[in-house]
């Protein structure tokens, strides 16, 4: 299953350099991944993983877990940022 | 203490400065800085006041923690009529020049009146005067900071001052300081400009005295602590600052692109703070060269930016090619997403062009994006505007900014915001705006409390007046769903009160993504006397809003001025997670007057008004 994770601000760091200048890696990923088991699988460190939207809207922590992940996903995740 | 118990009346048509003592019933009633200066405003000023006449007046206003150790502790605002909208304005900055005011001894500065020929302000503690500003005339706010300190012979004097724009009559000038900080929305430059108004030059040897020493250094201790112990002010603004928010925003379908045709930008990824940090292939460096902190700032959020000496659009012009003032989220969205452009450096070179010749980003952006739409759908032509202007042309961009700071050819008409833009060229509801002010850069069908908060700003479209992002975007303090309309007419509300007091402390609304009122309340009450609780302060802030809001309608807007235009209201985002939806601004407006204790006309209560001491 292909899925599509983006990376942004100090989680850039966790892509490889290739991936680095769009912020965007394509994974091929086992059909019962969840949310969580691919922020574990990238070893993304906890406290960096805070904002995470899957195809744009927001997955709660405690929904990580069960959300299972389709084929074309879009899932994108930042370390705690603000702006205005 | 807190303040300096000191106003500085200007009469620019008499040429007199007079220091009178502050009024510190209205203090203990309206604090500082928006709450205190606007109360000063309304009581002195018609509200049906025409805003570039001399009858309008102008304040500057520091708040209580201003030149403080309070962290942020920096601000100053200015408030008066908008030139851009006709409702109440209050623009907000950063910079030195609060704290160097607050050193100087003053409150706050009330120019009234014009004067007949150009002026600067010089204050030096108690010594001030207005001076000839002839020979300022027609010059830059980077060429006058660099002229008065040379004049002055004091490298540390802090400078405000209009550019070109504020002189040219672009109706959303601002008022820079500190070279690229800014007053910067509704038109308060213009404004000054009206006046004859050039800068005002300070420099302040005394300190600020606070009510309790030790208190107030273990309060501002502890409120520092927790903006560093914080991962949003501690690391993540510092870091990547606003312009992080490019990619957040554009992923939840929520970034206003091409006049808020789209909901999304394809050139996001060029333009937000990640692309800021990457090298490019000409000079092998970044556009970002360092982050930058506002005096007493504990948070650093500020960008400095060189931009790139190949672009074309500073080939041959060193004079941009210096490190200087770095795009934030707001104008990099306005001068990118709003106009299809995806041109970083294009991006800086508008920016610097903003800053050196004072206008803001967010409204220009905003009405390039308009005429750029009316271009397309062949209303404007190539030679009504001097060149072709479609959606992602950068040149377009760089030599309209160019053409508006100058007042010359069509940049004449952009300086009148898209408001009157598109009104002239006969497609009004194009103009994307509430009060005549442009959005910010959220899109209200994506994030449907902004549409209340842009409605419901009593300055006009502003997402500084109740920044809802915070909890519908970044779960601050607590999630909320930004597709419903549920519950927003409330979390708009308490976002509101609770800005208007951070707006009149002196610090700046960016600790309240790690502060709360409670942190904020034991600094205010150590510096200043008069038992500032929380329910005082909660209390203040809904009394500041609804004074605001008697103004506005004073003034003679109308609930249908709390309004977004049609396109957010009958065209469905068209792609992301609110593919299909509108804004429920609708539903939210009733919901949002009742609780505010409003009638059904958006109209305070006398209930209301007397509960608030109106």
């Amino acid at each position: 299953m292909r899925v599509r994770l983006k990376l942004y601000a100090m989680l850039t760091d966790y892509l490889p350099p290739e991936a680095q200048a769009t912020n965007s890696l394509e994974l091929d990923e086992a059909p019962d991944a969840t949310v969580a088991s691919l922020i574990e699988r990238r070893n993304l460190p906890g406290k960096l993983v805070h904002l995470v939207l899957l195809n744009g809207a927001f997955v709660p922590p405690e929904e990580r877990a069960l959300r299972c992940l389709q084929e074309g996903d879009v899932l994108a995740i930042w370390p705690p940022i603000a702006g205005g | 203490m807190g303040w300096t118990r000191k106003v500085l009346r200007v009469d620019l048509s008499k040429g007199t400065c007079t220091s009178e003592p502050l009024n510190m019933a209205l203090a203990q009633q309206y604090l500082g800085q928006r709450g205190l200066a606007t109360k000063y405003f309304v009581d002195e000023v018609d509200p049906k006041v025409e805003p570039l006449s001399p009858a309008n007046k102008l304040i500057m206003a520091t708040g209580p923690l201003t030149g403080t150790s309070a962290s942020t502790g920096g601000r100053y605002s200015v408030i008066t009529k908008g030139a851009l909208t006709g409702a109440i304005a209050c623009s907000n900055s950063g910079g030195y020049f609060g704290a160097e005011l607050k050193f100087a001894g003053w409150d706050m500065v009330i120019f009234e009146g014009r004067s007949e020929k150009p002026v600067y302000l010089s204050i030096e503690d108690d010594q001030v005067e207005l001076r000839d500003a002839a020979h300022l005339w027609g010059k830059t706010v980077w060429q006058t900071e660099e002229i008065i300190k040379k004049s002055h012979q004091d490298p540390q004097v802090r400078v405000c001052s209009i550019g070109r724009a504020g002189e040219n009559g672009v109706l959303y000038a601002c008022i820079v300081n500190d070279l690229h900080r800014a007053a910067g929305r509704s038109g308060v430059g213009t404004v000054m400009g009206s006046k004859n108004l050039k800068a005002v030059a300070v420099r302040g040897t005394g300190g600020v005295a606070v009510r309790d020493g030790k208190g107030f250094m273990k309060a501002a201790a502890a409120a520092k602590k927790v903006l560093a112990d914080n991962a949003v002010t501690g690391q993540g603004l510092p870091t990547y600052g606003t312009q992080v928010l490019m990619s957040v925003i554009n992923e939840m379908g929520a970034l206003p692109t091409r006049n808020h045709r789209d909901v999304q930008f394809e050139g996001a990824g060029k333009i937000g703070a990640e692309a800021m940090r990457q090298k490019r292939p000409s000079d092998g460096h970044a556009q970002l060269v360092t982050n930058a902190a506002c005096f007493g700032c504990t948070i650093a959020c500020g960008r400095i930016a060189k931009i790139d000496e190949t672009h074309f659009s500073v080939v041959n012009k060193p004079e941009y090619w210096g490190a200087s003032g770095g795009l934030e989220y707001e104008a990099a969205w306005a001068l990118g997403a709003a106009n299809g452009v995806g041109d970083l450096e294009a991006l800086q070179y508008a920016n610097l062009i903003c800053n050196e010749d004072g206008y803001d980003p967010i409204s220009f952006g905003a009405t390039v994006g308009a005429a750029m739409e009316l271009f397309e759908l062949g209303i404007l032509t190539e030679a009504q505007i001097g060149m072709t202007a479609p959606f992602g042309s950068a040149q377009a961009l760089t030599k309209l900014a160019e053409m508006t700071a100058q007042g010359v050819g069509f940049g004449k008409e952009l300086g009148l915001g898209s408001k009157r833009l598109c009104a002239k060229y006969g497609r009004p509801e194009l103009s994307m705006t509430v009060k005549g002010q442009e959005f910010p850069a959220y899109d209200a069908r994506g994030i449907q409390g902004m549409g209340l908060t842009y409605a419901t700003s009593n300055r006009g479209a502003c997402h500084l007046r109740s920044y809802t992002v915070a909890s519908e975007v970044l779960g601050i303090p607590i999630k909320t769903d930004p597709l419903v309309t549920e519950g927003k007419a409330e979390l708009v509300k308490a976002f509101q009160d609770a800005t208007s007091v951070f707006d009149s402390a002196g610090v700046c609304i960016f600790t309240t993504f790690a502060w709360t009122l409670a942190d904020l309340q034991p600094q205010l009450d150590a510096a200043c006397e008069g038992g500032w609780s929380m329910e005082k302060l909660a209390e203040l802030g809904e009394r500041i809003w609804n004074m605001e809001r008697q103004f506005n309608l004073a003034a003679g807007f109308t609930a249908k001025d709390d309004d977004l235009p049609p396109r957010l209201k009958t065209e469905p985002a068209k792609t992301g997670p609110a593919k299909g939806l509108v804004s429920g601004i609708d539903k939210m407006r009733p919901e949002y007057y009742q609780a505010r204790g409003w009638d059904g006309q958006g109209v305070p209560t006398r209930e209301t008004l007397a509960r608030l001491g109106l």
